[in-house]
């Protein structure tokens, strides 16, 4: 039995949230017991991946619990499951994120079943893509985490909420086209689906042609066909503008997990895949994704510190941190995983994606929590509201701290390992990402001034606005790991060193 | 006897005429119902006594197993034609009526027979002459007089072209029987085989009525009683390709095969086109039947320009399976016309919920004539199309294709109108006598067999054409 | 040679039943219509048998009968399965019985109704089984005749009789053409044979497959709804009975391909290399053109129609790269494609049984009433889109390998296929199921019976399940797209 277990952990933890979201339907239609069941099925998948820790063998190369099983073997792809350890700090992140966002979802009312269904179902689509290791398999998880997250925020979203979930799945689908089309040319030219085998053998090939194509137009054309749809994901300028309205309109749990592990999908789509397979073509185009990374800093913070709708900025921020992510690849393309500074770059960057997923969640819990109350995101509605509500006003500034980047906690270390790691290869682009962090200190203190300080305006003088139980409890797990990384961020960057040394 | 069948036939016309003295007014439905079974029993007589190969040869006739599918045919046809007969007003209680039927199938079956060339002159006024008659049965109705006066001036001005070509057969070669006429006329040059051809092929077209000797079947058809147009259309339509096959293959040499192939295949190609064009414009039930019986005259035509076995017994077969089918659809037109007064295409609607029997065979029978499967006119077709394909005629294949799709325009029709269209209101029952229920039943079941069960039946036409190709 | 039947049953079965249908006297129709389910639910089960008879490893023709039929042509009612035919027939299976399960609305002459639909379903599995040229020919055109009866009289009334015939004369008109090119291939043959099986071992000279080829493919093709012959497919769609909807953009228009298949590339792979550069333009003229037409119709129901002449498109262009990974797609989206299209004129079905209306500015907010029926529906849409996970994806796939391989640009152009096609549908869903629904149709629309959920789900189960787990098909297919590469490799 333990065999079992053991010889199929990721199975079980890619799998159990959707199994989960099945057995949904057996259960009577009470709102209180399916949200119980939900979240606590959800801590499932969290109890098996910190076994996965536990039992990841840092000093074995390569990738570990393997799972390998025919699928769909007329065209050579498989069910290939494996990570290692630029992978299991994003599980753990999606396992994390999903009881705590599902916690945070207690004010739904309608259609309880059908949304925690979808969550669920989202959560292994997720999970899939961190686990896959066959081209295929991978894009199948891609695409497939689109679909619920459109019905998330289609049926359960705000005002805009139309417009908004279709332009989410129209953009990123055509965004994911490159993709699809990237990987079906690397199938016929390289002969596999298999991550593992391509990264050898798609990099060495430079001659011959594909039904009259020459093969290094082919990996120019493949190259920036899969690069548009990571970056669309992430998103970096100029491909972000999905992603304000998507993040407003979505539900508070749905923007947790969008903010907080989807957008990691692209970051890791640009490691995992981008990096090993066009070593040379991202390293020409590198000064252009740096660019790029530097525009959605100062550009995503400028942009940030004009909103007045508290959510509005939030999802703004996260364009701004992600650009980080995009500097730190583009860094670590440009000197090479090898080189000491490549190496802090990239390490910075898939840091930066866990840190980010930690406070972008916890923001938008706490501007949900507010709203729930509040019914409103307008800064200049809300005021002084830290009379009203201290614990909220502490949680609030605390997440909003390690959003900003305070030392001590988990965003600065991130956001210095990029900066350190890409400054030998492009200063400009650092210098800027510098510009870009003075404006997001200076937005997130306006946005922590409007809300907790100043005067507090009438209508909330006797409002019930602090904080609950229940979101006291989905926050905490958060706070907890965003101190936890910030004083001693070798938990973690140990793990990832072993995937990029 | 190989003449047994012929005699039974003469003395059955004898004693329907005979018990016509004797019944009453309102017994003389009897006499119908002995034509029917008459034949029929005749039928059952031929085959069972028919000995296959070889046959019987006489002076003037000649019992081979091509007369002998043939007979069957006729056989069928006048049974049935005579159960069509039984109700109808004027016709059903005149035993003349009846005689004279049998007395011009007897003409067609020595038509069939025939080896001699004053015999088969003979033969076929005894088959025609009949015909006139019976064409203008209807005293009271202009149309059916008019019908029976033209086909009388047009059949004699045929019949009179075509003996003119008998003479000058005779003329060349000094023989009145075919075999002899045949090897006399191998020493003979090409403008003279023409000349004697000719006007024996325009003969026999009238008869077949092929273009562009067409143009009598449909007035005839549609003033005549409408078993009587039956019959036209099946037996006697037969009866012309009997004696084409044998006067075209056997008397005329191979040597002249390309010239009249060549002005068959033409004929054949602008019958059908003619044919199913003119059929798709009508509104008169039976006119549509008759020009829907030409277009199927030009298909049975391909399988003859082929000059191979397998061609001619796709013809043989293509008829065949024609008869029932074509029974049929006139058997469900004289029932409905019956009840309604009229001949109209409109008069079928509502046929389904009027009587479902008559509608399935009908859609049997149209379905067949359309050339679709499981009925008999799918093989039908199949086989014409494939022995042209073979004999290097694609293209007459392909314009019997093209017809195919034009027929199956105006079938459909019919049957929407059938099957859809409400009679206005309740619908009102359809007096289907027993007579015609028999008919109906014979024939459709017979279209579904032929379509299915196939080889017996086309092996039994690739032996009646034999007897052409020994000699 | 097997000794027990099966493919002969399976055929006959519903011809038999059609016959035995007039037994029962017109007004019970309790009785006929358990008995018309009982019929579809014994075909179903017996294409399953087949499929779970078929040995794997063996592979090719399989579960084959032969008799002798008419000797003198060289014609026998020889029957047999392979890898591309076998799908193919579950499916027929398939969508017989989930047409049969929501036709409970067909209050008027329902024996005749259902009478014809069988004859039709027995014709189809016919075709998809027959290893003769003249049987293959026989149960094509049986299926013709009941097409036009079931439009004609059960039909939409604006429009059935026109369709009706405009669809059957099209298609007997695309089956003359086919029927001339057989014709010619049969008798270059010596001894002139009509076996399948031997025309394919037969070899004929290069030219001669190359005249007669596009006789042979486009008069099958028609039915394949290829561009520009589609003309008859989406107006007779529109015009059909649901029931007879599902069949024929489920079934039918995958016999034409199929036929196309068997009967064109099969027997002249030199013809069929000859032609394809032009095949291809236009599957991929049919892909886009389907698509794009399909954006602007205002009728629900049009839109479906066009799409399935887009995706039809797709089979086409699989065929047209004549290598395995193109006709692997190929075979499975006929398959996954049948499929999806019976879901979705299942649905639309039932969405104008209750609220009378087709027009999709007229519908709106359909989910609350009839949820079932709107997920249905979305997953069908995901599927069309190529959303992995579904059975499109799994179809599509292959396809665009193949594509790759012959002509890179065509693939490109035809993913552009695959985002308007996303686009339409989401809009159409968005637009019929979600938003606000009018009072009218509060009031009277109603929720889906039993039986209709049973066949929705049915439908949905295989298209995510072929998603999830595409290799209980796509090895099957696999082996059959083998064979066919045997015959063009040379």
């Amino acid at each position: 039995m333990t065999e079992f277990f053991s010889h199929h952990l990721l199975s079980l933890i890619l799998w159990t949230p959707a199994l989960a979201a099945a057995l949904l339907f057996l259960l009577p239609d009470r709102g209180r017991i399916l949200k119980v069941f939900a979240v606590g099925a959800s801590l499932i998948p969290l109890g098996l991946t910190m076994a996965v820790w536990v039992g990841y063998d840092g000093a074995q190369a390569g990738f570990q619990f393997a799972e390998r099983a025919p699928w769909y073997p007329a065209i050579g792809a498989e069910y290939f499951l494996a990570v290692d350890g630029l992978s299991i700090p994003l599980i753990l992140l999606t396992a994390v994120l999903t009881p705590v966002a599902l916690l945070a979802a207690a004010g739904v009312r309608e259609k309880v079943r059908a949304f925690l269904a979808l969550f669920l179902l989202l959560e292994t689509g997720i999970l899939g893509v961190f686990l896959s290791l066959d081209l295929l398999l991978f894009f199948i998880f891609w695409e497939v985490s689109l679909v619920p997250m459109y019905f998330l925020i289609q049926s359960w979203g705000g005002e805009k909420r139309d417009g908004a979930a279709l332009k989410f799945l129209l953009y990123t689908m055509g965004a994911s086209l490159g993709l699809l089309l990237a990987i079906q040319v690397i199938r016929i030219a390289a002969g596999s689906f298999d991550l593992t085998v391509l990264a050898e053998r798609w990099p060495a090939l430079r001659m011959g042609s594909l039904g009259g194509v020459q093969i290094p137009t082919l990996k120019f054309l493949t190259f920036w066909g899969m690069a548009v749809a990571f970056l669309v994901k992430l998103p970096v300028w100029p491909f972000h503008t999905w992603l304000p309205d998507a993040h407003t309109e979505a539900p508070t749990a749905g923007s947790m997990i969008l903010a907080g592990v989807l957008l990691k999908m692209g970051g890791y789509g640009l490691i995992r895949l981008l990096l090993p397979l066009f070593p040379a073509e991202a390293a020409r185009f590198s000064p252009l994704l740096a660019a790029l990374a530097a525009a959605a800093i100062v550009l995503g913070a400028l942009a940030a510190w004009s909103q007045n709708d508290f959510k509005r900025l939030v999802a703004y921020s996260s364009v701004a941190h992600m650009g980080f992510v995009v500097l730190g690849v583009a860094a670590g393309a440009s000197l090479g995983a090898d080189t000491a500074a490549g190496s802090l770059a990239l390490r910075g960057a898939s840091l930066q994606m866990f840190t980010h997923g930690l406070s972008a969640a916890g923001m938008f819990l706490l501007v949900g929590a507010l709203y729930d109350r509040a019914h409103t995101r307008n800064l200049e509605e809300l005021g002084g509201l830290f009379r009203r509500a201290p614990l909220y006003g502490g949680i609030l500034t605390f997440t909003a701290m390690a959003s900003l980047g305070l030392p001590g906690l988990a965003g600065f270390v991130s956001e210095l390992m990029v900066i350190l790691g890409s400054f030998a290869a492009f200063p400009l682009a650092v210098a800027a990402a510098a510009v870009g962090l003075f404006f997001t200190g200076a937005y997130i203190l306006k946005a922590v001034g409007r809300v907790l300080h100043g005067a507090l305006p009438d209508r909330w003088k006797d409002a019930p606005l602090e904080i609950g139980i229940r979101e006291r409890l989905a926050v905490a797990p958060l706070m907890i790991l965003m101190l936890v990384t910030g004083l001693w961020p070798e938990w973690i960057l140990e793990m990832i060193g072993t995937a990029i040394r | 006897m190989p003449l047994l069948p012929e005699l039974l036939l003469f003395l059955l016309a004898l004693l329907i005429l005979g018990l016509d003295l004797i019944l009453p007014e309102r017994r003389r439905v009897l006499l119908g119902w002995l034509a029917a079974f008459g034949s029929a029993a005749i039928l059952l007589l031929a085959l069972t006594a028919a000995d296959g190969s070889g046959g019987w040869a006489a002076a003037t006739l000649r019992v081979d197993s091509l007369a002998s599918f043939f007979r069957a045919l006729f056989l069928l046809g006048a049974a049935v034609a005579a159960l069509m007969s039984i109700d109808g007003r004027e016709v059903g209680r005149r035993g003349e009526y009846y005689a004279l039927l049998l007395f011009s199938m007897l003409g067609l079956c020595l038509m069939a027979s025939a080896s001699d060339l004053v015999m088969m002159a003979l033969a076929i006024e005894m088959a025609t002459l009949p015909l006139y008659v019976l064409a203008g049965f209807l005293r009271g109705d202009s149309r059916s007089t008019e019908a029976g006066l033209k086909y009388f001036l047009f059949g004699a001005t045929a019949s009179a072209v075509m003996w003119y070509g008998f003479s000058l057969i005779y003329g060349f070669t000094g023989q009145t029987d075919l075999a002899a006429a045949a090897i006399a006329l191998k020493q003979a040059g090409l403008p003279v085989l023409l000349t004697a051809a000719l006007p024996v092929l325009a003969g026999l077209a009238f008869k077949v009525s092929a273009v562009p000797f067409h143009f009598w079947a449909p007035d005839v058809y549609e003033g005549a009683p409408t078993p009587v147009a039956a019959f036209l259309s099946t037996a006697v339509k037969a009866a012309g390709f009997a004696v084409l096959l044998r006067v075209l293959l056997a008397v005329f040499p191979p040597a002249t095969a390309s010239y009249w192939g060549a002005l068959v295949s033409v004929m054949a190609a602008a019958t059908m086109t003619l044919g199913n064009l003119l059929a798709m414009v009508q509104k008169n039930a039976k006119r549509m039947l008759a020009y829907s019986s030409i277009a199927h005259a030009g298909y049975a035509l391909i399988g003859l320009v082929t000059l191979n076995p397998d061609g001619l017994a796709a013809t043989a077969f293509y008829l065949l399976a024609y008869l029932p089918a074509n029974l049929a659809a006139f058997s469900v037109v004289a029932l409905v016309s019956n009840a309604a007064g009229g001949d109209d295409l409109a008069a079928l609607a509502g046929l389904s919920r009027r009587s479902p029997f008559a509608a399935i065979a009908l859609l049997a029978a149209l379905l067949s004539l359309a050339g679709m499967p499981p009925f008999a006119g799918f093989a039908a077709k199949w086989f014409l199309f494939a022995s042209a394909v073979e004999a290097r005629l694609a293209w007459l294949a392909v314009v019997g294709a093209a017809n195919s799709v034009i027929a199956l325009y105006y079938y459909l029709s019919v049957l929407k109108i059938a099957f859809l269209s409400p009679a206005g209101g309740e619908p009102a029952p359809l007096p289907f006598p027993a007579a015609v229920r028999i008919a109906l039943g014979a024939c459709a079941a017979a279209v579904l067999i032929l379509g299915v069960w196939i080889s017996p039946w086309f092996e039994a036409a690739l032996a009646a054409v034999r007897p052409l190709f020994s000699g | 040679m097997t000794s027990f039947p099966l493919l002969s049953l399976l055929v006959f079965l519903p011809i038999a039943s059609a016959l035995a249908l007039f037994l029962f006297p017109a007004g019970s129709r309790r009785a006929i219509r358990w008995f018309a389910l009982a019929v579809s639910a014994a075909s179903l089960a017996l294409s399953a048998a087949a499929y779970l008879a078929y040995d794997l490893p063996a592979g090719g023709y399989q579960l084959e009968e032969y008799l002798e039929w008419i000797p003198r042509w060289g014609i026998g009612y020889h029957v047999g399965v392979n890898g591309i035919s076998l799908p193919l027939v579950l499916l027929t299976g398939i969508v017989m019985f989930t047409g049969v399960l929501i036709s409970r609305g067909i209050d008027e002459r329902p024996r005749e109704f259902f009478a014809f639909l069988f004859l039709l379903a027995g014709g189809v599995f016919g075709v998809f089984v027959s290893l003769d040229l003249f049987l293959l020919f026989f149960f094509y055109e049986i299926a013709v005749f009941p097409m036009y009866l079931l439009i004609a009289l059960w039909g939409w009334p604006k429009t059935r009789e026109y369709a009706a015939m405009k669809l059957t004369l099209y298609l007997f008109l695309g089956s003359m053409v086919a029927l001339i090119g057989a014709l010619v291939l049969v008798f270059s043959t010596t001894p002139a044979t009509f076996d399948l099986i031997r025309l394919e071992a037969a070899g004929f000279p290069a030219d001669l497959q190359r005249t007669v080829f596009p006789f042979v493919f486009l008069g099958f093709a028609v039915l394949g709804g290829l561009f520009p012959f589609h003309n008859w497919s989406p107006d007779g769609h529109v015009a059909a009975p649901t029931a007879v909807s599902m069949f024929h953009a489920g079934v039918l228009m995958k016999l034409g391909a199929f036929a196309a298949l068997r009967v064109g590339i099969l027997l002249l792979p030199e013809g069929a290399r000859f032609h394809m550069p032009w095949i291809l333009i236009l599957a991929l003229v049919n892909v886009l053109y389907g698509a794009f037409i399909a954006m602007v119709q205002t009728d629900f129901k049009y839109v479906i129609g066009f799409s399935s002449v887009s995706h039809m498109g797709l089979v086409m262009l699989g065929f047209a790269t004549l290598n395995s990974d193109g006709l692997l797609g190929a075979s499975l989206q006929m398959f996954s494609h049948g499929v999806m299209t019976a879901l979705f004129f299942a649905v639309v079905g039932m969405v104008y049984d209750r609220t009378h209306t087709r027009e999709i500015s007229a519908l709106g907010g359909l989910a609350r009433k009839m949820p079932l029926a709107a997920l249905a529906f979305i997953v069908g849409a995901l599927a069309s889109m190529g959303m992995p996970g579904f059975s499109g994806f799994v179809a599509e796939f292959p396809v665009f390998l193949g594509v790759w391989q012959t002509r890179p640009a065509a693939a490109v152009a035809a993913a552009v296929g695959i985002v308007v096609t996303a686009a339409y549908i989401l809009l159409v869903v968005r637009r019929v199921f979600f938003g606000a629904m009018s009072a009218e149709h509060d009031r009277i629309v109603s929720g889906i019976r039993v039986k209709d959920s049973i066949a929705l789900i049915l439908l949905m189960c295989i298209l995510i399940g072929m998603g999830v787990y595409p290799a209980w098909i796509a090895t099957l297919a696999e082996s059959g797209v083998q064979s066919v590469m045997r015959v063009l490799g040379n």
